[in-house]
């Protein structure tokens, strides 16, 4: 009975969570697209048919894992800290933390809301991105976990930076000097093996470099780092945020008084 | 499931805020089964953080809390099932549906999304937010507002219902029809318990009390046993004539507060018989009268005031 009714409470927050980001899919859906869009036209087309291949393929082609990532950081990054840090501001938080619900439930719901707006936004970009090239997936199921992987371990990022936000300017400050920097630095526009070796060895602590490459590598069958390496290491991240958050729930950090 | 005596017992509760602030001072307080129960207090006395803890909102510092026999800090999820919250301040999302807004709260308590429309049908109805179910919170008027809570509240049918200030701020017709309805609920087997600062809706309302002042209970007692200790009444009287100055009417003290609007102390036991018979032979005629105050809001300020 208690594992049902913790079923139904998961799913209650995810279908409450994708109710929420698609009825403002002006700000959740469409601008990713655009931008991403941009991406393409800038740095594929424009750019990009100045360069030369990249692993056997076009600077076109080589980008376009790359930014499909990308996306799917930034979405589930974002819809789960303005969610929950939202649900803060608020005090709707109130209605889960007087509920029975377990504090395990709150994370896979929330997570699960992350995942599916990064994946919905993932998912878009692709199609945008099909007006600008043709996509051979090498491996669909590498893709797909490694998607679902590297969206979890950020939708679990974001609800730490909600926890602890206090206003709405802590829920932009971890996207713009953390966030963003590793992720353009993680080997979306170029391969590490461009870089000289001091900072090609610098790139390897970054954990946005083996996401990037682990999609890549469903994708394209290229890769800077080997699928098991990024697999472990986004796993590795996910089991330590997760307790993270689960310690945070438990002990009312930044929740309760 | 463990035997019942009590919805609500709290034993020894303290809590003392990270700036050394010491709310609560070692609390007791046992709720009746089914009882209407009061708890009053001053601003700043310690109610909200007695219902903080209650909710598990806030984290208490020591003591026990047991809500329908389940202790909350050994099986919170027992304890939480049986407790509905109607809280002073707006939590619901604004920005979701009203129907909405329901449902998702009886699925956190793990009540099936078909089963919770239903409900939700039945209490939108019940308070009169049926017609409002598919807008947006934000839209709804301050009343219903206060009655989407106590609807939220309900979904998950709680056998206590804890209910911060639910009139503060709506019309005295809106407050009249929460008061019979919350009636309806506590005859249903509805355990209240209720914090205001109206106290002729404590006086109206509900069976016992507990006054708390600085972090401590100062009073518990049933609200007729309370009502008792008041030794006087002040009445206002509406005359006819103009007066220059107060009368005065041998035992009974009196105070002109203006040259038609008379008002007098009458002691328990005092009679009002007598006080009529002296206003005759005084030749002072009476259009109307009544309480000065509500009985219970003497007591208060007395008890808070010592």
């Amino acid at each position: 009975m208690y594992l049902n009714d913790n079923i139904t409470a998961y799913k209650t927050i995810l279908i409450k969570e994708i109710l929420r980001f698609s009825r403002i899919w002006l700000q959740t859906i469409i601008p990713p697209a655009i931008t991403m869009g941009l991406y393409f036209i800038i740095f594929g087309q424009l750019i990009g048919s100045q360069l030369s291949n990249i692993d056997g393929y076009t600077y076109m082609d080589y980008i376009v894992p790359g930014l499909i990532i990308m996306s799917i950081i930034t979405n589930s990054y974002s819809n789960v800290v303005s969610s929950f840090y939202g649900s803060k501001f608020h005090h709707h938080i109130e209605e889960l933390l007087v509920s029975p619900i377990a504090n395990i439930t709150i994370i896979a719901g929330y997570i699960s809301g992350g995942i599916a707006r990064g994946l919905t936004v993932g998912i878009i970009v692709t199609l945008v991105s099909l007006f600008f090239t043709q996509i051979s997936i090498a491996s669909y199921i590498t893709a797909f976990v490694v998607a679902i992987l590297t969206a979890t371990l950020f939708s679990l990022a974001g609800l730490i930076n909600a926890i602890f936000a206090n206003s709405f300017d802590d829920i932009s400050i971890v996207p713009t000097f953390i966030l963003t920097p590793l992720t353009y630095l993680g080997g979306v526009f170029y391969s590490i093996e461009m870089l000289p070796e001091f900072w090609r060895n610098i790139s390897l602590f970054n954990p946005v470099l083996y996401m990037v490459n682990g999609f890549r590598m469903g994708m394209l069958g290229v890769s800077d780092a080997s699928l098991a390496t990024a697999i472990m290491i986004i796993i590795g991240f996910i089991v330590l945020l997760t307790s993270i958050c689960l310690w945070l729930l438990n002990s009312g950090i930044g929740i309760k008084k | 499931m463990p035997i019942i005596m009590n919805a609500l017992e709290i034993k020894n509760l303290k809590k003392t805020y990270k700036n050394g602030f010491e709310a609560l001072k070692g609390i007791d307080l046992n709720v009746k089964q089914g009882d209407f129960f009061a708890l009053l207090g001053p601003n700043g006395a310690g109610k909200s953080t007695i219902i903080g803890i209650v909710c598990s909102l806030i984290n208490k510092t020591s003591g026990q809390v047991s809500i329908q026999g389940y202790n909350l800090q050994k099986s919170p999820r027992g304890a939480k099932q049986n407790l509905g919250i109607v809280p002073q301040e707006f939590n619901f999302n604004v920005f979701e549906p009203v129907e909405e807004i329901l449902v998702n709260q009886a699925g956190y308590y793990g009540v099936s999304r078909p089963e919770a429309f239903k409900r939700a049908e039945v209490h939108l109805k019940q308070l009169d937010l049926w017609d409002k179910r598919r807008e947006m919170a934000r839209d709804l008027s301050g009343g219903m507002k206060r009655r989407l809570m106590i609807a939220r509240a309900l979904m998950h049918n709680p056998q206590i219902l804890i209910l911060d200030e639910p009139t503060a701020g709506v019309d005295i017709e809106i407050r009249r029809s929460m008061w019979t309805f919350l009636q309806e609920i506590n005859k249903q087997g509805t355990t209240i318990i209720l914090t205001t600062h109206y106290l002729e809706e404590a006086e109206q309302l509900c069976k016992n009390i507990a006054i708390i002042n600085q972090g401590s209970i100062i009073k518990n007692c049933a609200m007729a046993e309370l009502l008792s200790e008041l030794d006087s009444e002040c009445m206002v009287l509406n005359l006819q004539e103009p007066l220059d100055t107060a009368p005065i009417l041998a035992d009974y003290s009196s105070y002109l507060i203006d040259n038609t609007t008379l008002e007098v102390e009458i002691k328990k036991g005092e009679g009002i018989n007598t006080f009529f018979e002296l206003l005759s032979q005084k030749k002072i005629k009476v259009l109307s009268m009544r309480n000065k105050s509500n009985r219970l809001e003497q007591l208060f300020l007395r008890m808070v005031k010592k």
